[in-house]
């Protein structure tokens, strides 16, 4: 296995490219030389110990961290140093290991924040509630009711977003991450802290969001049944380096991902 | 498409409501019943329900705990007082009723542009900081504000033609005396109420939900798209030029100004409004506004012993009922007397089940 | 040139009393995250008992500054008081801003208290505090008071960084400044920290009096807040929570503050008069805020994600 190879040989543009990315704290490594390319429509698993680097991979693809070293590219664009806002306007939106909702705020709320960027009216219609706000508030309520939908939330609309169940609360951060239009969706261990109904939940609501979003995933997780379920490609790293890249059966049987999460083998 | 159903028909109940009051004040205010006392506390609660709901705005709504709110009512009062000095002067609109009118409403608009814009420059670097931090820079402004202001020589200390130690002598350019004060009271209920329902559509706008995501997790506000960073600008400046708006209305209620009267004490004095009413609450706002006006004035005499009340009950509050008398509450007035109707209606079916 | 160093000198006495000032800031700052609204008041009250306590000290025979030692004892009950009675009810069911709120509540409260009980007109120690002779220097003159306040100072600090380093209540705050879930779990009595960290801070605050009004023998109500805010600034400057911080911008800002009230007049033109030198202290604050607010001696630490 070598890194830094393309994924598939036939690939035109990836959705993003990611060219030997690294992040230096202080003297320690937290990433190392991390490449990764990711195409239309395609899901990809990135695992690895606890520590190993995982969510600061995330962190520096959505603009929380300055990469050190390397570059990433989004549809053809630069990527390194854009704020987060900005790399979430691009095409990237992401969830969170420790849900990050709105606490306050309704589950419609919740949406609609995200949506902010596809409201047309400005100040001075919000002030005095022109022809526009009404226009553009309706579109959009609507937009956000469909989407709610899909996660079978559109009940729990005007509920407050903390007293929705952990499993509920988890579908709602990713219609939000939804709703900011991306294409690239980055999921920070999603099937944390569910049970196994709500996990083969969440892995319908993957599947119907890839069929009709048509965005590709990036995937953190520590369930392998889910990982070998759904990823098409799979990149182990540990200590920040990639150790391992390829598809489920390969990974499983690799011996560095063996001795990366059990020890090694005397 | 215009306002849906729903929200006209409580439009224009609100409206209704509203234009009663006003009405009623009007007819009270240029029968000049009411004694100069009792004028002067109710444009002073005016004056603090527009600096109590605005410091909401970012205490409540931004979650960012601003400590220098009354430094942008300086702003507003000294802009108000020295343009309209100026015009005076100048013979410029210069006469009463509907000169003084024209005049006013220009200061009022001047006051809140430059008081909104103090609000963009302290804003843009004070807000970097969080919390804590937070507190003290805008502290650190308003301060800095006032001891500017102070030792600018025509308008702090010796000020305006006359000479004297801190307050400035402008004699009102702005022309309010008791008459006019109580001829000016539905006006100035009015430059309330706007200014009240204009906060209020900026909370119920996606300007409102991009502050209070911001307030609820600022990270996760990034990660769905929003610039922090100007929304919170936003949201700061804009609830400065209300403060400078009210700013403006206090220039016109004094003879004199003292920026004593407008720095830490007075910020602390809105602060504390605002979190009795409810950080959160525009209701609880112009609640504790309007009570805390009335009682401050009432208890003038008993200075020392009032504030430590107030302490006392602050403290209490903080470990007991953090979030204010009434949290996170809005009245409503169609949900007031929708409960009302309701129960007529209730029996109403009733009736026509047994018929 | 011996007007500078004239000038410097009063600085550092100055900057010698925001020094300890700041320490308590920090201190506290360090252990509960707490910006303590309240602690330019504990001065206040320092200062308070020394008016009442002076005069007995002097009947019994005693030179004025034995009085401190009563100073300190109430300064620290206040404190520790406060602490309990209103900082850690609410730390266990508030947020930061409540917190914050109940510090400037507290501070509130001890200024409109002090002025119900001794009226906001000044009150002056009549007796010399320090009876020291002065020093002169070539052309330098220290008196008895400058040297004594520095010389107070600086072995009041170091005796804090021995007990801060080699004790085991000193290891114990260091402990809960860094991570008090850990400390809990190392058996520490956190609370009984806490409580150690406000006494010892009010007591640093009241030792500032006495240097203080050795100086400046008039006590008001309000004059903790001004000395307090500075002290602040000072304490951030240096880096907050960081205790050498403290002292470092403790006395940064009383030579700045000395110097540029001595200075600013001639070298700007009279623009900047004397009046404006509290501004010059805010601005301070506000630049180390925007261009470093981790302070001269801190670190950085941003949010986990």
């Amino acid at each position: 296995m070598d890194n830094g190879t393309q994924l598939s040989t036939d690939r035109e543009t990836p959705l993003i490219k990611v060219s030997h990315l690294g992040i230096t704290f202080g003297g320690l490594r937290a990433v190392n030389d991390f490449n990764l390319e990711i195409g239309e429509n395609e899901l990809v698993g990135l695992i690895g110990p606890n520590g190993a680097g995982k969510t600061t991979v995330f962190n520096l693809l959505t603009g929380v961290y300055v990469p050190t070293e390397g570059d990433y590219f989004f549809l053809g664009q630069r990527m390194n140093g854009k704020k987060t806002h900005q790399v979430v306007q691009s095409g990237i939106a992401r969830t969170f290991q420790n849900i990050r909702l709105f606490k306050q705020m309704t589950v419609l709320e919740n949406v609609k924040v995200a949506m902010n960027p596809y409201y047309s009216y400005n100040l001075f219609s919000a002030l005095f509630r022109t022809g526009k706000y009404w226009e553009s508030e309706a579109e959009n309520e609507a937009k956000a009711r469909e989407l709610l939908e899909i996660f079978n939330l559109q009940d729990k609309a005007d509920y407050i977003a903390e007293n929705l169940p952990y499993g509920q609360q988890r579908k709602l951060e990713i219609a939000r991450a939804l709703a900011t239009g991306m294409k690239l969706l980055l999921l920070d261990e999603p099937a944390a802290g569910m049970n196994p109904t709500e996990t083969a939940e969440l892995l319908e609501c993957i599947r119907i969001i890839r069929q009709r979003f048509n965005i590709s995933i990036l995937l953190i997780e520590h369930d392998m049944s889910l990982v070998m379920k759904i990823c098409e490609h799979i990149i182990v790293i540990d200590y920040g380096t990639t150790i391992a890249r390829g598809t489920p059966e390969e990974i499983s049987s690799d011996p560095k991902v063996i001795a990366a999460y059990l020890g090694e083998e005397d | 498409m215009k306002m849906p159903q729903e929200i006209k028909k409580a439009s224009t109940m609100n409206l209704i409501a509203v234009a009663i009051l006003l009405g009623a004040i009007a007819w009270l205010g240029f029968a000049q019943v009411f004694s100069s006392y009792i004028v002067g506390i109710f444009w002073l609660s005016c004056i603090g329900i527009i600096m109590a709901t605005s410091l909401n705005l970012t205490n409540g709504f931004l979650g960012q705990m601003a400590l220098g709110h009354a430094g942008f009512m300086l702003i507003g009062a000294y802009t108000s007082a020295l343009l309209s000095l100026a015009m005076v002067r100048a013979d410029v609109l210069a006469g009463d009723g509907v000169q003084q009118l024209i005049r006013f409403v220009i200061c009022l608009v001047a006051s809140a542009l430059l008081a909104g814009l103090f609000g963009i420059l302290v804003g843009i670097p004070a807000l970097r900081l969080r919390g804590d931090y937070l507190a003290i820079i805008t502290l650190g402004f308003g301060e800095i504000i006032r001891v500017v202001i102070q030792g600018i020589p025509w308008a702090g200390a010796d000020g305006l033609g006359q000479g004297s130690a801190s307050p400035v002598l402008y004699k009102t350019g702005l022309g309010f005396n008791n008459a006019t004060k109580s001829h000016y009271m539905f006006f100035i209920a009015l430059l309330t109420v706007l200014c009240v329902a204009v906060i209020l559509t900026f909370i119920r706008s996606r300007f409102g939900r991009a502050i209070i995501s911001i307030r609820d997790d600022e990270i996760a506000s990034a990660a769905s798209g929003i610039d922090t960073t100007f929304y919170k600008v936003m949201g700061f400046a804009f609830s400065a030029m209300f403060a400078g708006i009210a700013g403006s209305i206090f220039a016109a209620c004094y003879s004199s100004l003292n920026t004593g009267n407008m720095g830490f004490m007075a910020s602390v004095n809105y602060f504390v409004m605002v979190v009795f009413g409810g950080m959160g609450s525009i209701t609880g706002s112009i609640v504790a506004a309007i009570g805390l006006t009335t009682l401050n004035e009432a208890l003038r005499s008993f200075d020392e012993y009032r504030m430590l009340v107030y302490s006392v009950v602050l403290v209490l509050m903080m470990i007991f009922r953090p979030t204010g008398l009434m949290g996170t509450y809005e009245f409503s007035l169609t949900k007031t007397l929708g409960r009302f109707r309701g129960k007529g209606a209730g029996k109403k079916q009733e009736e026509e089940v047994q018929a | 040139m011996s007007e500078f160093i004239q000038q410097a000198i009063n600085g550092l006495r100055m900057g010698s009393v925001y020094a300890l000032i700041a320490l308590g800031y920090t201190m506290v700052y360090g252990i509960i995250r707490l910006i303590n609204f309240a602690h330019g008041d504990f001065i206040m009250v320092g200062a308070y008992t020394m008016i009442f306590v002076i005069p007995v000290m002097l009947g019994f025979g005693l030179p004025a500054w034995t009085a401190v030692a009563a100073a300190v004892i109430v300064a620290s009950a206040v404190g520790v008081t406060t602490e309990a009675v209103a900082y850690r009810p609410v730390r266990k069911r508030g947020t930061r801003m409540s917190a914050l709120i109940t510090a400037i509540a507290m501070s509130l409260f001890l200024e409109n208290l002090a002025q119900v009980l001794f009226t906001s007109n000044p009150r002056v120690i009549k007796a010399s505090i320090f009876s020291l002779p002065a020093v002169q220097i070539g052309a330098v003159k220290i008196d008895g008071t400058t040297l004594a306040t520095i010389a107070i100072a600086a072995v009041t600090m170091v005796g804090l960084q021995l007990f801060i380093h080699k004790t085991k209540m000193g290891r114990a705050m260091r402990a809960v400044s860094e991570d008090k879930q850990a400390s809990i779990l190392m058996g520490i009595n956190v609370n009984r920290t806490i409580t150690l960290t406000f006494a010892i801070g009010s007591a640093l605050a009241a030792v500032a009096a006495l240097m203080y009004c050795a100086q400046y023998p008039s006590v008001m109500p309000t004059m903790g807040s001004m000395l307090g805010l500075k002290a602040f600034v000072a304490a951030v400057l240096g880096g907050i929570g960081i205790m050498p911080g403290a002292m470092l911008g403790g006395l940064t800002i009383g030579l700045v503050e000395s110097l540029s009230k001595a200075y600013s007049a001639t070298l700007t033109g009279g623009i900047i008069t004397s009046a404006f030198s509290d501004a010059v202290v805010f601005g301070i604050l506000i630049i180390v805020l925007l261009v470093k607010p981790a302070g001269i001696l801190g670190k950085n630490q941003g949010e986990k994600v």
